[in-house]
């Protein structure tokens, strides 16, 4: 049954999870293209966040606090990663990043479902941002356009660290060409374990952000690792514009076809996917060549 | 000869005997029938992954749809035949993989692993939803019948346990004779090529696509028969299959067990479903937490992949090595150089038609390459005779090796067109220019890393003796004529005979840079574009390859790149110098030498 109001929440419901796809795979995207190691843990790292900052929120029942917790643990959690064994793959065959990224990957899903059982977990929203917003049209749960305009902040952070730092210059040089960044004297492996921190901070971030809207379970992380690499394909690999338009064309394909009918969501992102990889093999923004 | 069917008999003796022992290292019948469905499931993603080196986490795709097309015909649509539904399963499956395969080859590398995650996800909701009443959803298709077979006096019903073994034994059995057969193939070399180093197997001639579409199809296939097999395995058609960590399973299986090897990924889930089956009995019952079983794998999977790069089999087989090294170094003797074989037997460039003989091989006008504002080449005319030796020279940063590039159209021009025997190349692709008979050394060596210098030239000349493309799956290497001349000629023009068997990765310098050349050659190519073939030699090598250059130009046109002067005003009859993208002069060597231009153009504007 086709109305406005059911139209203008889905669109709204996009937008939403468009902004967290964003977000997610700038993270994805920025570690594939600085460092050459596309990340199948980033899943999980999504995950993980989420239940970081459940403990947090358990513990003081601060969402404020529970997002900052799950966003610091998950960066100390990937540099630590990067120093004990990703640093170890940069000169492995890509087929072996992928590999080693996939165990870390159920190892994390696996402690998680362990510690917390595969039964679910949920966050709350702040009191200030729970309840529902007039928009006009419709009635909409606060929180989500709450979602929007805090992960829009992040994203801003994120765009903020990498064209306006020197170390966003610095990464941004090593998506063209790492090589060239080492032979200039920049010691690019603090660099690498400085992005793949931020990197897993971004996934862990979205994940508490993502508590209240979804509740928590140790297999999260794998639909929205899913939905991430489709992002990045269509976006094109290493741009982080390219992640911001490609989460925001995944979140309202999913949102608008869910609408219709839910079954074919996937089917139809399958379909953008194909579509972007006909006519622009390298994303829509994408350049030849980083891969 | 005795060892040549070594793997299919003892194979089949491996079968026999596993019923025999199996049970006393308390494995359930169930578990080893189990662990024989994700052994023949992993034999066709090894075929993908461990010799093509296309790492797809998507299997569960075409697993899911063997199995279901066979349940269905079995449970809903009342088909007779257990052993034609997994027919019409697998034909099925690899139908879908060829479909599949369209979309996700259109890219490589980590592209390709992000789409097959993408299509294998799309297939389970696909499976989930808009086709649940065909699949039964959620629920599976319970009820598939095992097979039997009537053998005149009397008939085998395959029911279950250790009653349905020798079907999926049998199954397993022909499942890997044939894919023996397919990686002792010329297909299968091709493939261990496109692994290797993609460039370069479609710079030699090969339509490396066709090739990597050929090894998903069959991949699926594999898939799909395993499906049905565990349709009949189950008496229960499961949604499960289609899931992702069906195709995680089967990615940690191949890698634990070993990629590469065929046999690995029945290694690897024997591994895998045995210690599962042990971990949890015995973390319930030591911990409380059976659940703790995959943490326990993924560990161990963790630590396997960052210190046993090629799994159990290839860790046994460098035990082995490092058991019999001493005996080996012993039996090899110091080796002197090979001297390169005198010139009298040169290999004959390929025939051409009618009488251009006496004409112009290569014709380029007005060739032009801009990257962005940077013209790296710009109007270059350049035109060379059929038996020329033609020598290039230029500073650095001249647009040689550009110049080089669009000639063998692995770049497209800016500008201009490219005639070669007759025909405009311009735009043509490198694999079609090659199988034209003009190919190219490279400045920077592109070899076969993993292979030995006998399968680096195998593949170079099967795409000059096969074509492009052709699927003789179950032709055996010996059986092409012409391939083994073909090589050892060229191993002997090279002066590599003696190190035939060695891997390139044991390979000295300046051999690795005849095997460069000797890639080329094995194209038989009528015209042969050398980049800097001297680049990084000693002396001494310098002076080998001088000569070896010498005798392969006989009856061939060759155009050479190099910055050793000396060396090239010695081997060529005419030079063209190229300086800052454009062509400077040209003459004999002797000319060139007190031509003050040139002069000026190597020390750079004394003058000014």
């Amino acid at each position: 049954m086709f109305t406005w109001a059911n139209f203008f929440s889905q669109v709204f419901n996009g937008l939403a999870l468009g902004a967290l796809l964003a977000l997610i795979s700038s993270g994805l995207t920025i570690i594939y293209g600085t460092l050459g190691v596309l990340n199948l843990a980033h899943g999980a790292m999504f995950m993980m966040g989420g239940y970081a900052g459940y403990v947090v929120y358990d513990a003081t029942g601060s969402f404020t606090l529970a997002v900052a917790g799950g966003a610091l643990f998950m960066l100390v959690v990937g540099v630590v990663m990067e120093r004990l064994i990703i640093r170890h793959f940069y000169h492995r065959p890509h087929e072996d990043q992928l590999l080693v990224t996939f165990g870390i990957s159920i190892v994390m899903v696996e402690v998680v479902r362990l510690i917390f059982t595969s039964l679910s977990k949920t966050v709350p929203p702040p009191p200030l941002l729970a309840g529902i917003t007039s928009l006009g049209v419709t009635f909409y749960p606060t929180y989500r356009i709450a979602v929007v305009g805090i992960v829009a902040v992040a994203l801003l952070v994120l765009y903020f660290i990498l064209y306006r730092t020197k170390l966003g210059m610095i990464v941004r040089a090593g998506i063209e060409d790492s090589e060239m960044v080492d032979s200039l004297g920049i010691d690019v492996y603090r660099v690498f374990m400085i992005v793949f921190g931020i990197g897993a901070m971004a996934a862990g971030f979205s994940g508490i952000v993502n508590a209240p809207v979804v509740s928590l379970t140790p297999d999260v992380g794998e639909a929205i690792l899913v939905q991430t690499f489709v992002v990045v394909v269509i976006g094109g690999v290493g741009s982080f514009p390219g992640a911001v338009l490609g989460g925001l064309i995944a979140g309202e394909i999913i949102s608008i076809t869910s609408m219709i009918n839910p079954a074919y969501a996937y089917i139809m992102l399958f379909a953008a996917m194909t579509l972007v990889l006909v006519l622009r093999p390298y994303g829509l923004l994408g350049v030849r060549g980083r891969e | 000869m005795s060892r040549r069917y070594l793997a299919e008999l003892l194979t089949a003796l491996g079968l026999l005997a596993a019923p025999l022992l199996l049970p006393h290292l308390g494995l359930a019948p169930n578990t080893v029938n189990r662990i024989l469905v994700w052994g023949l499931f992993g034999i066709g993603f090894d075929i993908l992954f461990g010799y093509t080196g296309l790492l797809s986490f998507g299997q569960a795709a075409f697993y899911g749809t063997g199995g279901m097309v066979a349940a269905y015909l079995l449970t809903k649509a009342g088909f007779p035949s257990v052993w034609g539904a997994l027919a019409i399963g697998m034909v099925s499956s690899a139908v879908v993989g060829w479909l599949v395969g369209l979309i996700a080859l259109r890219r490589t590398g980590i592209y390709f692993a992000m789409i097959t995650v993408a299509i294998g996800e799309v297939f389970y909701f696909v499976e989930f939803n808009p086709l649940s009443d065909w699949t039964g959803g959620e629920n599976g298709l319970p009820g598939v019948p095992t097979p039997s077979l009537y053998l005149g006096f009397t008939t085998l019903h395959f029911t279950t346990g250790w009653a349905l073994y020798p079907f999926l034994a049998a199954c397993y059995f022909v499942g890997i004779v044939i894919a023996l057969r397919i990686v002792r193939s010329p297909v299968g070399a091709v493939l261990s090529a496109i692994r290797d180093n993609p460039l370069r197997a479609e710079a030699v001639g090969h339509n490396i696509h066709s090739y990597k579409l050929t090894a998903f199809v069959i991949a699926a296939a594999y898939a799909g028969l395993a499906g049905g097999l565990l349709g009949i395995l189950q008496a229960f058609m499961p949604p499960e299959a289609f899931i992702f960590d069906t195709s995680g399973q089967l990615v940690m299986q191949t890698a634990i067990g070993g990629p590469g090897t065929l046999f690995g990924p029945l290694l690897g889930a024997a591994v895998w479903l045995s210690l599962q089956d042990f971990l949890q009995e015995f973390l319930q019952r030591a911990l409380g937490l059976g659940s703790a079983w995959k943490l326990v794998l993924g560990l161990v999977f963790v630590l396997l992949v960052c210190f046993l790069r090629h799994g159990l089999v290839g860790g046994i087989k460098d035990l082995y090595r490092l058991a019999t090294h001493r005996r080996q170094a012993e039996a090899e003797a110091p080796e002197e150089a090979t001297p390169i074989r005198a010139a009298s037997d040169s290999m004959p460039a390929r025939a051409r038609e009618g009488d251009l003989a006496a004409g112009t091989i290569l014709e380029a006008k007005g060739l032009t390459k801009r990257y962005g504002g940077l013209v790296a080449n710009s109007d270059i005319d350049f035109t060379v005779k059929v038996g020329e030796l033609r020598g290039i020279i230029g500073p650095n940063g001249a647009g040689k090796s550009t110049f080089f590039k669009m000639l063998t159209c692995e770049v497209p021009p800016s500008g201009g067109t490219i005639v070669f025997e007759g025909q405009d190349i311009t735009g043509k692709g490198v694999t079609e220019v090659c199988q034209l008979g003009l190919t190219k050394s490279y400045q920077v060596n592109q070899l076969f890393t993993r292979l030995t210098v006998r399968q680096n030239l195998t593949i170079a000349a099967l795409a000059d003796l096969r074509g492009r493309f052709r699927l003789d799956l179950f032709r055996s290497l010996e059986k092409i004529p012409g391939l083994q001349d073909r090589v050892q000629h060229t191993l002997g023009l090279i002066g590599l005979t003696a190190r035939a068997d060695t891997p390139v990765s044991a390979l000295a310098y300046g051999e690795k840079r005849r095997l460069e050349i000797g890639l080329a050659l094995a194209t038989s190519p009528s015209l042969l574009l050398l980049d800097e073939p001297l680049a990084g030699m000693s002396p001494r090598e310098r002076v080998e390859t001088v000569q070896l250059l010498k005798s392969i130009a006989r009856g061939r046109t060759m155009i050479v790149i190099d910055h050793d002067m000396d060396s090239l005003f010695e081997l060529v009859e005419w030079i063209t110098v190229l300086q800052e993208g454009r062509v400077l002069t040209e003459g004999t060597p002797d000319q060139i030498k007190s031509d003050p231009a040139v002069r000026e153009a190597y020390l750079g504007g004394v003058h000014a």
